[in-house]
């Protein structure tokens, strides 16, 4: 056990640092720590540069086998490429889902043709994807999809017809991977399929969700008549949920270094907001800054363990990595709370008329969806009861 | 990079469970703590004749074993989760530390000699009766009389104090204040001017003492270190030692988290098991994640601290990582011990049943070595007050 890395990987920081300082200038300076979550609707033409700027310099899919395009980083380095991309203050990723969720899925269940098809655009930066899975009746019941997708022999396409809600980056996107039901009487996560889904056709709508911030990231996608190719679906109609459940699996957990070097600069706003306004010499507000310090600090060696352990054979999680949203979450959310506690009576505040949040306000404010998003802490304690301790399920009703 | 046990770390780990599951159970706790001594001494023969657990971290040269504080972690771990009453403890991260600091190599090599050879019993002793477990909680002093030492005062709290063969005490030069004046002394239990106090404790399984020191003299070579400048050792060995009993919190968590599952499982209320109700399931996966959590941060403070015993690069990071890690775990551990009462029930208010052993065991390790509030304070002053930045 040690927590040092090699030689051969400190070149390699450096490397990306000096990468960064070189480039993240002119033009691309103004989008230093922005586009993150909650701020994914800023910036979206200059951040679609960016993108292939970083695919010019070869920073994208930075962990993807060479043979598909990738860098062939070991775990170790994607720890740092994201570790540095963040302390760099680079901008959020409008590529992530195609980088972190398509690509890794198409290599795992795609065939040759779908692999060259949309591997080269996704490491070019160049075509962005957003994902359609969460629809106004399958939220925490991920499974119970009502969008359907039916072959049509006529034009050799499968048809779409349904609805999706909360797909972020829906507007921007060039494709959108969708869960459809491919038989029509099937119930839950039988019966369905992976369609790879062109977004600019005439049967698919996109209207923006606006949230509590005010703004929006997310959007409601309606799919009437909707096609895509019969080559288009990952897997055969039926396999749906099984690619479904792998593509969740490949967020093992690296770009998560990345994400908390982001916790790290906010909590680092609110400690100097604390010095700064004198609510450093308050005591409970110490014991909360240095609780959220401590848990801070534990994130970083808890994502070191999910890193170097084995995860299971059958792709189930380490105890570590099982725990690890339910603790980022409720981290993140009283980090919010936390901030607006250190601001005090400011806190409410606006930077100006109708509705313009700081970025600590709008922290407070998004940070609300980290408990919701990605299944709710109430799902993932029941994921943890029953994966991880091996509770028994809670009796279901029958579907009807 | 490779934040994981080796293999060799996880059969000591293994082998230190099969052990304890074999010696330490709940007859053999209960037997142990109903004595004033608190342990059996012919386990603790077998524990450093047959296992040689308190030699794991002495340096070879003085008859140990060589390995290192990673270790001294994962078998603390299980010492935790098996409630093993013994004066490891004590003699190996409060005493055994203290020598590895601030010991002369004469004085490593006697005295750690005795603990490899046949199990020397030792404990460390400095707080005076305060609640916060710093410098100033120093309060015996001492007096230069030529070459020799005159020590006087009190200490509370001392873990095996009544028991312990050597202890390690600190005192202040009379006049001094705060982090100024202390120094390190080897004292033989049994030397004239030593009054010891067993002090019947709540938590029965790991027993505590007071001690008064009434013009003890000490010849010179009973100083540990350089006189009048000890705190710095004093403060590493007590930051090494909060590492450790972190590490017994978690192993006390596991444990908890096992017999809940198991009990709430079996436990049929309602025509059901009581497990499948998602109030006794979401409880138990917030005990879940404080252990895990509690865990990574007791694993990150063991690689900082067996840094700090040899001097690595990350060697100035222990007092944070000691209280990042006595911190969480503190706080974890009692509040899955609470918690494994309350999904215990009526049973877990008995004292058959072993929940309240836990259960006393979490709120004595919480407010050893201080609390979560005391360690967050202490982080709260490195991270927010202008004159500690440095």
């Amino acid at each position: 056990m040690k927590l040092s890395f090699s030689a051969e990987d400190e070149r390699f920081r450096e490397e990306i640092a000096t990468w960064l300082n070189q480039n993240l200038t002119g033009e691309f300076a103004r989008l230093k720590y922005r586009g993150g979550p909650g701020d994914e609707h800023t910036y979206p033409q200059e951040r679609q540069q960016w993108e292939k700027k970083l695919a010019e310099g070869g920073w994208t899919c930075v962990g993807w086998p060479r043979e598909f395009g990738g860098r062939g980083c070991s775990i170790e380095q994607q720890v740092i490429f994201f570790e540095e991309y963040a302390r760099a203050g680079a901008p959020g990723r409008v590529g992530h889902i195609g980088e972190g969720l398509t690509g890794p899925t198409l290599i795992a269940f795609g065939t040759t043709e779908q692999q060259q098809k949309y591997l080269p655009g996704i490491v070019a930066g160049t075509e962005l994807w957003c994902q359609g899975y969460s629809e106004p009746g399958a939220g925490s019941d991920l499974a119970n999809v009502k969008t359907k997708a039916r072959f049509d022999e006529a034009s050799n396409k499968w048809i779409i017809d349904g609805q999706k809600v909360w797909t972020s980056l829906a507007h921007e996107s060039d494709y959108c991977f969708v869960i459809a039901r491919t038989d029509p009487d099937s119930v839950a996560h039988k019966g369905l399929g992976f369609f790879l889904v062109k977004m600019d056709q005439p049967g698919i709508e996109v209207r923006p969700i606006e949230q509590i911030t005010g703004t929006s990231e997310f959007n409601e996608v309606f799919f009437d008549g909707a096609e895509c190719d019969a080559s288009d679906i990952v897997g055969a109609p039926g396999d749906g949920w099984k690619v479904a459940m792998g593509l969740l699996g490949f967020e093992r957990g690296v770009s998560t270094l990345g994400q908390q070097m982001q916790f790290q600069n906010e909590f680092d706003q609110v400690v100097a907001l604390a010095r700064e306004n004198g609510s450093a010499r308050d005591p409970v507000i110490r014991q909360r800054i240095a609780r959220a310090h401590t848990e801070l600090k534990i994130m970083r060696y808890n994502a070191m363990r999910m890193l170097s352990g084995q995860s299971g054979s059958d792709g189930s999680l380490q105890k570590e990595a099982l725990i690890y949203k339910l603790f980022w979450a409720t981290w993140h959310r009283s980090l919010g709370e936390l901030a607006m506690d250190v601001m005090g009576p400011e806190c409410e505040i606006l930077e100006d008329a109708p509705y313009e949040l700081s970025r600590l306000q709008s922290m407070y404010l998004f940070v609300r969806s980290d408990t919701i998003y990605g299944g709710t802490n109430q799902i993932q304690r029941n994921i943890i009861a029953e994966r991880g301790l091996g509770m028994p399920k809670e009796p279901r009703m029958p579907a009807k | 990079m490779d934040f994981a046990f080796t293999e060799e770390q996880e059969m000591i780990r293994d082998t230190a469970a099969a052990f304890l599951a074999e010696v330490s159970t709940s007859e053999a706790v209960r037997r142990a703590m109903a004595t004033e001594q608190g342990y059996d001494p012919e386990l603790w023969q077998r524990i450093c004749g047959e296992m040689y657990w308190q030699a794991i971290h002495v340096p070879e040269a003085h008859g140990g074993m060589g390995l290192g504080y990673i270790e001294v972690v994962a078998m603390m771990e299980q010492m935790g989760r098996y409630l093993l009453c013994s004066p490891f403890f004590a003699t190996v991260c409060m005493a055994g530390n203290a020598l590895l600091l601030a010991g002369s190599e004469e004085q490593k090599s006697h005295w750690l000699g005795q603990l490899c050879e046949r199990g020397l019993t030792a404990t460390l002793a400095f707080n005076g009766g305060s609640r916060i477990w710093d410098a100033s909680s120093i309060t015996a002093t001492y007096r230069r009389t030529g070459d020799a030492f005159l020590l006087n005062g009190d200490y509370r709290y001392v873990i095996d104090g009544h028991s312990a063969e050597l202890l390690v005490v600190a005192a202040r030069e009379e006049g001094s204040e705060a982090e100024e004046g202390i120094s390190l002394f080897l004292l033989p239990a049994d030397s004239a001017g030593v009054g010891r106090t067993w002090l019947p404790t709540m938590d029965q399984a790991r027993k505590q003492a007071a001690i008064q020191l009434s013009d003890v003299s000490l010849a010179a070579d009973a100083l540990l270190g350089e006189a009048g400048k000890g705190w710095h050792a004093l403060a590493q060995v007590i930051d090494l030692a909060a590492v450790a009993l972190a590490a017994e919190q978690v192993g006390g968590c596991q444990q908890l988290l096992d017999m809940t599952v198991d009990y709430t499982s079996e436990r049929v209320q309602f025509n059901r098991p009581i497990a499948s109700f998602q109030a006794v399931k979401h409880k138990a996966a917030d005990m879940m994640l404080q252990t895990e959590v509690a865990r990574s941060g007791v694993y990150y403070a063991a690689c900082v601290a067996q840094e700090a015993l040899v001097g690595g690069e990350l060697a100035a990071e222990l007092p944070e990582a000691a209280s990042v890690a006595k911190a969480y775990s503190s706080d974890a551990y009692f509040a899955v011990a609470g918690d494994t009462l309350q999904l215990f029930g009526g049973v877990g208010f008995t004292w058959e049943y072993d929940v309240h052993l836990y259960f006393k065991r979490a709120k004595s390790s919480e407010h050893l070595l201080g609390d979560g509030a005391q360690h967050r304070e202490r982080l709260a002053a490195l991270l927010l007050d202008q004159e500690n930045v440095s």
